[in-house]
């Protein structure tokens, strides 16, 4: 079926187009002649980084050199990919633009995975990547790779740099460009032989970028029209996406939702922008989500999506999504309005602003036209909360419940913990079971879904927030993907604390062969848990890399086990929790079906109430 | 499916025409023709592109496009309030008696002949894709040994210039 058209959101005329943006100031004395490389360390410095994640090679080695002398502290990581993931963790938990540094050819190319993770949960980063000398470009050079040409399409923008000179303006336009607008990765591909080569540092007055001018103020008719469909809707939801935490809107998000009265819902990417204990909160909705925040969505007469993007994971069928739905939808990013789900109410701008504007119209139509009526809705909603909460059953092997570790993790560790999971069941139960307060308290990979996050991520995050405990809530199948960053962290002193989840199987392909694939189980047996030859043991390989290694079996080992690890400060910490295999994620809505058919636990789908 | 013609502006830099040839395929957008150049402003290229819409609008294509840190403007040019030309270059068998009869087509359609040996000849030929196939048509039946051609450049009629307010942001900011 084809979408309709979808209406134009009207978009203020762009600031002075030609988007000329002042640069930070750079502390030491500007027009100095210098290396490239001694360039692209004062840029960073001029541009406040602190930290930044890379392994030397060959034709990033220049730069390698003045670092050391640098305010700027490097972690060296044990693969190019940790250092990605590092970078962001990292700016995920600050807020602040992540940096990750690679050389040429494969070192770039390790870079490709967490680069395209950044892109799809736009996450500000910056990759410095060394490049053959100039001369050399284009003739199959030893670790000669395009990576501009390779990320292209998983970057929000890339730079080859081959003139020294223009370092500081291409390492100043990647901040501004990664971090501002849709928040996403930009890779400065820097060649050897600029590095090398002298020239004056001339620090950017203004960045010339004359074809980017993100639209931060919304359309105030936009936004009196969205206020208008909220102040009379008779089953509004609150769609709550990724966006939220990234433009630092969750105290704003929370006085709408509060303004409304409507019920809300986190999706992956947004869980802790509203307090999971907010009475309005009906969890997250998608293949994985509350069958509350399913069944609102499905039963909606209005949808207000807030920096979400409809994705598939979160609609189901599309063409059965929402069909009742009236939708406003805001966002930074213009492409994703109407992209997926057609809309009714487009606004354009930073969420920060929108809300701002959006909470006191509200209001004024409230006071105008009193506030509508939403005690029927609320005791149907209410009604699927009681019926169908979160809940898991106690497996029948004896083992140990993974909800229930997962569970006791959050509750041992609290709101103020950062959680950064993998991905498969584990990063599931770890957003269903932890009760989540406050905004980038909650990592994960969403858009990607790249088993391996945890470990890099979960490194990067103690960098940004040494303050905070870091729990990577990891399966056995993604550590062994990223485990080698516990070298970096024991050797920098980052004690990040690792849960391994270990079913011994990629569980949530097991599920899936459980469920559509008459339990035939292809290639999923790992052989790290109980009764198995656990290759690798993971207490040992902790023990390896100089980290406290610990394994837990039994229910009755699992606070004491938790408390033991909570009190090591000094290392990281591994804890092999040995679950059962055969726990799956519920409630679930399989993939390519509508959300109506949801299924609560195996086989049970919540009878609708066909007069809705 | 329905046809669009595209003028975007563009940075002059390097990779640029990859980025929005990659664009679209990656984005699953049909391109029909594209053709490239510079313009009145040396820092600035026009690309115009010819795409064939099918279920996914063509907001989603400028908005993608938009997107492209080194895109600076698209606008849509319609047919009937702009000039479209294509240009192509023909070879045709042209021997004997025959020769006379191509050169009366060549004349019928405004076109030129470029080059001439003793059994065919070059012509050149603009127009609108429409007028080119009907040219094309009509020496089908002498025997066309080769084409080659251009996507379709275009401009909007009248006195503005989409270039106007672009030029002087970049002058501005440079």
């Amino acid at each position: 079926m084809a979408p309709g058209p979808h209406p134009t959101p009207p978009r203020p005329a762009p600031r002075s187009a030609g988007e000329t943006v002042p640069a930070p100031p750079v502390t030491r004395p500007v027009h100095e002649k210098m290396t490239g490389a001694q360039m692209i360390v004062r840029s960073l410095e001029a541009l406040g980084v602190e930290h930044v994640f890379g392994i030397p090679g060959g034709t990033i080695l220049p730069t390698y050199d003045p670092l050391m002398d640098s305010s700027i502290r490097h972690y060296l990581v044990r693969h190019e990919q940790g250092a990605g993931h590092a970078a962001t963790g990292y700016a995920h938990v600050t807020g602040k633009v992540g940096v990750c540094i690679a050389t040429s050819g494969p070192g770039a190319t390790n870079l490709v995975t967490p680069l395209a993770d950044a892109n799809l949960d736009s996450v500000p980063v910056v990759a410095i990547t060394g490049q053959v000398g100039s001369t050399l470009i284009g003739t199959d050079a030893f670790q000669e790779a395009d990576i501009v040409g390779v990320t292209m399409p998983i970057t929000k923008h890339s730079i080859l740099v081959k003139d020294p000179a223009e370092i500081p303006n291409a390492i100043a336009s990647a901040f501004h460009i990664a971090g501002t607008g849709r928040p996403g990765p930009v890779v400065v591909d820097i060649a050897k032989s600029a590095q090398v080569a002298e020239a004056v540092f001339d620090w950017p007055q203004r960045l010339v970028l004359p074809g980017y001018h993100p639209v931060t103020k919304p359309h105030a008719k936009q936004v009196r029209e969205a206020a208008r469909l909220l102040a009379t809707a008779r089953r509004p939801v609150i769609l709550v996406g990724g966006g939220v935490i990234r433009a630092g809107a969750s105290e704003r998000l929370r006085a709408l939702v509060e303004v409304s009265g409507a019920p809300a819902c986190t999706t992956l990417t947004a869980i802790g922008a509203l307090p999971d204990d907010h009475p309005q909160h009906l969890g997250m909705p998608g293949m994985h989500g509350t069958v509350a925040a399913v069944a609102a969505l499905q039963k909606a007469d209005l949808i207000v999506a807030l920096g979400t993007r409809f994705d598939d994971r979160v609609t189901g069928q599309l063409s059965t999504f929402a069909p009742k739905a009236a939708i406003v939808h805001a966002d930074i990013d213009p492409a994703e309005i109407g992209k997926n789900k057609a809309v009714d109410v487009p606004i354009v701008g930073d969420l920060r602003e929108v809300l701002t504007d959006l909470v006191p119209e509200l209001e004024r139509e409230h006071t105008q036209h009193g506030k509508p009526d939403l005690e029927a809705w609320w005791r149907q909603v209410d009604a699927w909360r009681e019926t169908f909460p979160l809940g898991y059953d106690e497996p029948s092997d004896g083992l140990m419940a993974p909800q229930s570790v997962i569970s006791r993790i959050g509750r041992a560790a609290g709101p103020e913990a950062v959680y950064v999971a993998g991905v498969g069941q584990h990063q599931m139960w770890a957003s269903q079971f932890i009760t989540y307060q406050r905004p980038r308290s909650w990592l994960n990979s969403a858009g990607l879904g790249t088993m391996g996050y945890a470990i890099p991520a979960a490194m990067g995050a103690k960098v940004g927030a040494p303050d905070r405990t870091v729990w990577a809530i990891d399966g056995d199948g993604c550590f062994q993907m990223t485990n080698q960053e516990l070298a970096t962290c024991v050797i920098n002193e980052i004690p990040i604390k690792v849960a391994i989840i270990n079913n011994s199987s990629l569980g949530m392909v097991r599920q899936w062969q459980t469920l559509f694939y008459e339990e035939r189980y292809s290639n999923t047996d790992l052989h790290t848990g109980h009764g198995t030859m656990r290759v690798p043991d993971f207490v040992k390989l902790a023990d390896a890399y100089g980290a406290v290694g610990m394994r837990c079996e039994s229910k009755a080992d699992i606070d004491a086990t938790i408390a033991k690890a909570m009190e090591i400060d000094d290392r990281p910490v591994v804890v092999d929790f040995t679950v059962s295999r055969d726990a799956m994620v519920w409630p679930m809505v399989a993939a390519g079906v509508s959300n109506d058919d949801i299924q609560y636990a195996r086989g049970i789908t919540p009878a609708w109430d066909r007069e809705d | 499916m329905s046809r669009h013609t595209l003028s975007v502006l563009v940075e002059n830099k390097p990779g640029v025409l990859t980025r929005v040839a990659g664009l679209f395929a990656r984005r699953a957008f049909n391109i029909h023709s594209l053709a490239v150049g510079p313009t009145e402003h040396a820092d600035i290229s026009r690309i115009t592109v010819v795409v064939d819409v099918d279920e996914r609008p063509l907001e989603q294509v400028t908005k993608q496009l938009n997107k492209l840190i080194n895109v600076i403007k698209i606008v849509e040019l319609e047919n009937e309030s702009s000039v479209q030309r294509e240009l192509l270059l023909v070879k045709v068998r042209a021997e004997g008696d025959q020769r006379t009869h191509v050169l009366e087509v060549v004349n019928l359609f405004r076109a030129h002949v470029v080059d001439v040996v003793p059994d065919a000849v070059v012509i050149e030929a603009t127009g609108s894709p429409g007028k080119l196939d009907a040219l094309l048509v009509a020496l089908a039946p002498f025997g066309i040994r080769e084409i080659v051609q251009s996507g379709i450049v275009a401009i909007g009629r009248g006195a503005r210039s989409i270039t106007d307010r672009t030029l002087e942001r970049v002058g501005r900011s440079a």
